[in-house]
């Protein structure tokens, strides 16, 4: 079988399936790759920030539904709404993390062999490295061999893995002593580390999610919440979570106080400036203890936390019939619609009047009359409360055992008999007041308007170990970006007549913009510990900038 | 009483801004006096003016090979690689002494003084730190980076920016006293914590280390080309012959874009222990995140390009002026156009 040629006739191995996997895996692991892939991932990640996510803002991703209704299922094909847990972005991250592994294998295996070695050879001619120094002493009182020794003891002492060599004298070479010598090691311990936390955090990030949960409930003022799967209003539990790790704790809310920017004449008038829950928990054997959840300030009890993400209004509503026996009391919770909780709620009472009958509810905290008539809300603190309700009665289509939210009301069975156009005055209710209903169905009372907490309890077993990772990961960085890696080396000769020769340089392994006055630093070190006074430069010029300048140009020329 | 003090604030800030046009005009009279310079035949130089155009590429080259040969085919960053070029030398090569740029430097710390009066009255008027909206985001974000433009000055003279750096600060605040003004209100609940003074600072200081970087990163592009190109560039251009060699800006660009990078990765696990506490998550992709996410992800990109066969050099240069170019999007437009948690721009 003849070999596949490429057009300009080089002959090439074929590959087998294992040839062609390790050419896969040479791909993945280049450097080059890796960079597509980061540069990719910055890029998938927009499209998380232009598009409501299901996980940050599943009430966005609805509105967007209504108003896109042509864009939105195609874009969710796309999985445009789940953008971070979606089969292409996740295949760019693994395969990322895929190619960092390939790489921090062998350069683990090779940093643990470098930290076994001395540093190599001196090299034959310093002055093509960089920082090259080379002076010579009349009249010193030590010799090659005690300068290069002294030497060594310089740059151990700075924390320099060192080795002197004997060199001894060749063809048109006097013999020497040199230094060689190698420091910042942790520059690569540092990148190591920095690469294997990022694949800690991304571990500890995938266990808290499997095993831990997030649970939202709403608790009014004087209730309580048990913490068991069927108290929450919602709750996305991990893909290995269980019921096991619900501690039984039970939590009351006591008061919820909120304080309001109040005065009239300053800024942000009615802004929010402090929300403050009093809670009582109960764990299963021991004494109940009182403890208070703010913004910023958790609660963390039987290994979850429980935080503070929303407050609202909850009317007590009682009706009778028009015998004037209740048939319905309930603390209901109504949904803030604006900074100055202007509420809606829905009532629905199914039993004990002559129909069954739906309401839905506007409240308004601090009532203001609009020019229309209309009334909104000007203050979000209870001043002078108001609850207007719009009634339908007819059939809730709750009968056959149909679940329906809370929170909406389906009027298609019903007739409205207050409000809009039903030709009767939606009903108004101040605090402690009563009304009777229309069609002389019985009354309605607001007895007592508390506030509610809209709490979050959430679970993470791993949270800990992210942010351990993730710091180990800044430290290493710290190691890897700041810390020169660098060879430094010392040459001393005895020349003719009683003179020392001594040459320096070093070489940048990795970023180093001081290393040229690292070189020089030893340099002036070395001379002060030798007593090595006034000496004479060679070629060393008073300014060795432009020194320096030309020992690169003979770098420039002599490459190919 | 908190309204005057607010009010005097933006009027210093005013003030501020006529300095800088002041010192922006300096700047400008600087470059145009290297422009007429570069004309004339060198007196001064060192021997690192006379590397041609072409040396300085084989140089780059040099540097190419010995990155390709060191670095190996790793994932991790490899910055295994001798500098070729002296930095030092090139800035001190191509210092100005004029005296019109010791007066834009004047102009220039006079205007930092009455700006960063300017902010701290605003936070004494506030009662707190001054950036806890869009109009103080801009003050202290700009103070902060004209503040690493002059603090940088006493370890690397890079005042030949002066006239970028400032032209971006004046179009800024220009932006900032338009569109941002907003009067003293107290700080929502969320915002009552000491990560507030934390995570905003660290960020808003990443902030101006990436904008000097992506300064020079301009410039080294402006200077690669006319490197590249043997003819002469046209007059209003002759000043990038008195500017470093690309390399060296190159050089200089990643080093403070590496100090960028990694205070904005302390803004990333401070922003994350901060939403632990205030939102139940450590994380959430909340469309601030996904951004801060991005532009960490772009300077990882960026710091790994430099070990990378090929991305040295001009591609490099671009990923520092995407990545700024993101950090001003994620300031200018997250914060202000896109829903989110992070709604406290205050307009």
């Amino acid at each position: 079988m003849p070999k596949p040629r490429t057009s300009d006739g080089i002959t090439q191995p074929r590959l087998g399936p294992s040839g062609w996997l390790r050419w896969f895996w040479r791909q993945l692991t280049s450097m080059r790759t890796a960079l597509l892939l980061l540069l990719l991932l910055a890029v998938a990640a927009v499209p998380g920030s232009l598009v409501p996510q299901r996980s940050s803002d599943p009430n966005g991703v609805t509105q967007y539904f209504r108003d896109n209704p042509d864009l939105a299922p195609i874009l969710d094909n796309l999985q445009m709404f789940d953008v971070f847990t979606s089969a292409w972005f996740s295949a760019i991250y693994l395969l990322l993390f895929a190619s960092l592994v390939g790489c921090v294998i062998p350069r683990t295996r090779h940093h643990l062999k470098a930290l076994g070695q001395k540093p190599p050879k001196t090299p034959l001619r310093l002055n093509r490295m960089a920082g090259f120094i080379r002076k010579e002493h009349h009249g010193a009182e030590t010799d090659a061999r005690g300068a290069a020794g002294a030497a060594e003891q310089l740059l151990r002492k700075s924390g320099y893995r060192t080795v002197m060599f004997d060199e001894p004298a060749t063809r048109g070479r006097p013999g020497a002593y040199s230094v060689s010598a190698e420091r910042g090691y942790l520059r690569e311990t540092g990148n190591l580390l920095f690469h294997i936390a990022l694949l800690g955090v991304l571990v500890a990030v995938g266990v808290g999610g499997g095993f831990g949960f997030t649970g939202q409930r709403v608790v009014v003022e004087g209730q309580t919440m048990v913490n068991s799967l069927v108290s929450y209003d919602s709750f996305n539990p991990g893909r290995f979570f269980n019921d096991s790790s619900l501690k039984p704790f039970t939590l009351s809310v006591d008061t919820f106080d909120v304080t309001y920017q109040s005065d009239p004449n300053k800024g942000a008038y009615g802004q929010a400036l402090d929300f403050d829950v009093k809670t009582t928990t109960r764990l299963p054997g021991e004494e109940p203890q009182s403890n208070r959840i703010k913004v910023n300030e958790p609660l963390s009890i039987g290994g979850t936390n429980v935080y503070l993400l929303g407050n609202g209004y909850a009317p007590t509503i009682t009706v009778r019939d028009p015998s004037g026996r209740a048939v319905y009391r309930e603390i209901i919770p109504f949904l803030p619609q604006d900074t100055n909780l202007t509420s809606t709620g829905i009532i629905k009472v199914p039993d004990g009047l002559a129909d069954q009958l739906g309401m839905i509810g506007f409240f308004y905290p601090t009532p203001f009359e609009l020019g229309t008539g209309a009334l909104t809300s000007a203050y979000p603190d209870l001043k002078s409360p108001v609850l207007e309700l719009r009634a339908y009665r007819g059939d809730l289509g709750i009968n056959d055992g149909t679940p329906r939210s809370v929170y909406t009301l389906d009027t298609d069975g019903m007739t409205q008999i207050a409000g809009g156009k039903s030709g009767t005055d939606a009903l108004r209710l101040g605090l402690g007041e009563t009304v009777e209903l229309p069609d002389g169905l019985g009354t309605i009372s607001l007895d007592e308007v508390n506030r509610f907490a809209s709490l979050d309890v959430h679970r993470d077993p791993a949270q800990g170990w992210v942010l351990l990772f993730a710091v180990l990961a800044t430290a290493g960085m710290f190691a890897a970006l700041l810390i020169p890696r660098r060879r430094v080396w010392v040459r001393a000769t005895d020349g003719e007549g009683n003179t020392l020769q001594l040459e320096y340089a070093g070489l940048a392994r990795g970023e180093d913009p001081q290393l040229a006055q690292a070189v020089a630093d030893v340099a002036r070190r070395h001379e002060a510990a030798l007593d090595l006074e006034a000496p004479l430069d060679l070629e060393a010029s008073p300014d060795f900038t432009s020194q320096r300048s030309t020992s690169s140009r003979t770098d420039v020329n002599s490459s190919p | 009483m908190t309204e005057t003090l607010s009010q005097y604030s933006a009027i210093l800030l005013y003030c501020t801004m006529v300095v800088y046009a002041a010192a922006f005009v300096a700047f400008a009279i600087d470059l145009a006096q290297r422009s007429a310079a570069a004309g004339r035949p060198v007196a001064q130089s060192g021997a690192g003016e006379q590397l041609t155009a072409a040396q300085r590429r084989a140089a780059a080259q040099t540097t190419q090979t010995a990155s390709g040969q060191a670095g190996g085919s790793g994932t991790v960053t490899t910055l295994d690689r001798p500098t070729v070029i002296d930095d030092d030398a090139e800035i001190a090569r191509t210092r100005s002494g004029g005296v019109v740029i010791r007066v834009a430097m004047a102009l220039t710390w006079l205007g930092f003084i009455a700006h960063l009066l300017a902010t701290i009255l605003r936070g004494v008027a506030a009662e707190r730190v001054p950036w806890a909206n869009m109009w103080e985001f801009s003050m202290t974000g700009t103070v902060l980076m004209v503040g690493v433009f002059l603090g940088v000055q006493f370890k690397l003279d890079l005042r030949f920016l002066g006239a970028f750096l400032i032209g971006l600060v004046l179009m800024l605040l220009g932006i900032a006293s338009l569109q941002y003004y907003v009067d003293v209100v107290p700080l929502p609940p969320a915002l009552q914590s000491y990560w507030l003074v934390i995570h905003v600072l660290v960020a808003t200081l990443a902030t101006g280390f990436f904008a000097l970087g992506f300064a020079l990163s301009g410039v080294q592009l402006m200077r690669t080309r006319y490197e590249e190109s043997e003819d002469s560039p046209p007059t209003w251009l002759g000043f990038l012959k008195t500017l470093p060699a690309a390399v060296t800006l190159e050089n200089l660009a990643y080093r403070l874009n590496v100090i960028g990078f990694i205070l904005w990765t302390f803004t990333l696990i401070a922003g994350s222990i901060w939403a632990e506490a205030a939102w139940g998550r450590y994380w959430g992709w909340d469309t601030k995140e996904v951004w801060t996410f991005i532009i960490w992800v772009i300077y990882a990109g960026y710091i790994h390009a430099r070990a990378t066969r090929g991305w040295r050099g001009s591609r490099s240069a671009w990923l520092a002026i995407v990545g700024f170019s993101a950090v001003m999007f994620n300031f200018g437009i997250v914060n202000v156009f896109f829903k989110g948690l992070h709604a406290y721009s205050g307009l």
